[in-house]
């Protein structure tokens, strides 16, 4: 039976890890290359980088940054920001990334996804949606869920699987950053509407949250950063209980 | 060991690269026919669409040599799709190598089927020391049927096959590169044929 993914997401700043992460004895808790080779010997199913350098300088280092966790890591991993071009993919792939997500990008010029998926093949474009919810209506943001668009969540997400995308990163901006649960509701509703998988981000606090997150929000995927990174939540044990939630899981 | 792996423009190569650097392998990127014909061990990687992935290997000719190789070869992904008769996806015809069909999985189950699912049923040396229902990564909107040339099976809405082989072609529909210590093993089993 095809298992739920838990999937660690590491912020990228100048090829070094951002937030603070603190869980074991690292060495060198900047290093994104020990982190993830960590999690990966812990159990994570997959790994997202989400590179927010500002500069070329910054993005240069992401490059050799996934070059060195292809060689060293052995589960999949995702590469995220900044990403606009089939040459930008390129790039990345042939660094040794298996997927590449696609967020603002894809908003302003939704060919960008038809392109990277007949180029690459579906299976390595996912596109990252942020969305509010604002007077009953899921509204798609820009630029880090900065900027509010026209588009509604449910209608983008249908139009990026029409145009190839091969996976769905759904965060919600409500949710985000509270520890409060994921935004099952919504989750659920993108979950019957689309035929491709979904990851669900943004609000994951207790193990609890992760168990409704696939069941009431029937998500394929759960994404988290901090109660990972900080040791709130260790992902062997998320696993284990999972799976006594009768929740297929890798372990 | 001479190990090469084909490219031909349709692959993960660098992840594959690394996956055999980590077993203590520097395997060799080639197109060339000559220096395909004279390696140990070959692998047949391939990610995308299979009707691209066929027409540049028939354009390099290679779609001829692949299945006159004599030593171990195994097809990965896309590769192990291409060496079936023939593949849905795009109508396009296989290199026949293995005598069945590539479908697409069913509109009731979310397509691609992207994730960790496990192998059952093994049945060659290229599992030895690897345990029934081991996980493997899986990325895949088409599969092969299950068949008498079936070494393992996967069950996503429907059994079909994760391993092929028939003499000394080997394919495998899950990803070993990406799975783990499990994933690796397979690899090194390959190395040992």
């Amino acid at each position: 039976m095809l298992t739920k993914r838990i999937i660690p997401c590491l912020d990228i700043k100048n090829g070094r890890t951002v937030k603070g992460v603190n869980f074991v004895n690292l060495i060198d808790a900047g290093d994104p290359v020990i982190l993830a080779k960590q999690y990966a010997e812990l159990g994570a199913d997959e790994l997202v980088f989400l590179d927010i350098s500002a500069t070329l300088e910054g993005r240069k280092t992401m490059l050799e940054m996934v070059l060195k966790v292809a060689e060293q890591v052995n589960i999949p991993f995702t590469v995220g920001g900044g990403i606009s071009s089939v040459a930008d993919v390129t790039a990345l792939l042939n660094c040794g990334a298996d997927k590449v997500s696609i967020n603002s990008s894809a908003i302003k010029r939704p060919e960008l996804i038809n392109e990277l998926s007949d180029k690459f093949g579906s299976q390595c474009v996912v596109v990252a949606i942020d969305a509010k919810r604002i007077d009953g209506h899921w509204k798609v943001h820009l630029a880090g869920g900065t900027v509010p668009t026209a588009l509604n969540l449910f209608d983008w997400a249908k139009e990026v699987e029409k145009r190839g995308a091969g996976e769905i990163l759904f965060t919600s901006m409500n949710n985000d950053g509270t520890k409060a649960g994921f935004a099952n509701e919504a989750l659920a509703k993108l979950s019957s509407r689309l035929n491709i998988p979904i990851i669900a981000s943004g609000g994951a606090g207790t193990v609890q949250h992760f168990i409704d997150s696939f069941t009431i929000g029937k998500s394929d995927a759960a994404l988290a950063a901090s109660v990972f990174h900080f040791g709130e939540i260790a992902i062997m044990d998320l696993k284990t209980q999972l799976r006594e939630n009768k929740i297929p899981i890798r372990i | 060991m001479k190990v090469i792996i084909i490219d031909y423009g349709a692959g993960n190569i660098k992840s594959i690269q690394f996956a055999f650097k980590r077993l203590g392998v520097d395997a060799i990127l080639s197109n060339d026919p000559n220096e395909i014909s004279a390696a140990d061990k070959i692998i047949f990687p391939g990610v995308g669409a299979a009707s691209a992935a066929m027409k540049m290997l028939e354009e390099s000719g290679l779609d001829k040599i692949i299945p006159t190789l004599k030593q171990p070869v195994l097809g990965i992904c896309l590769g192990m799709q291409l060496m079936c008769n023939s593949s849905e996806e795009g109508n396009t015809k296989g290199m026949g190598i293995f005598k069945v069909a590539v479908k697409r999985f069913s509109n009731a189950l979310k397509v691609p089927q992207m994730g960790w699912n496990t192998i059952a049923s093994l049945k060659s040396d290229l599992f030895l020391g690897v345990k029934e229902n081991e996980f493997m990564y899986l990325v895949h909107s088409f599969y092969a049927e299950k068949c008498s040339e079936s070494i393992a099976t996967t069950d996503y809405g429907i059994e079909y096959a994760a391993a092929l082989q028939k003499n000394n072609f080997y394919g495998v529909q899950f990803h070993p590169e990406k799975s783990g210590t499990a994933g690796a093993k397979i690899l090194q089993n390959f190395l040992n044929l």
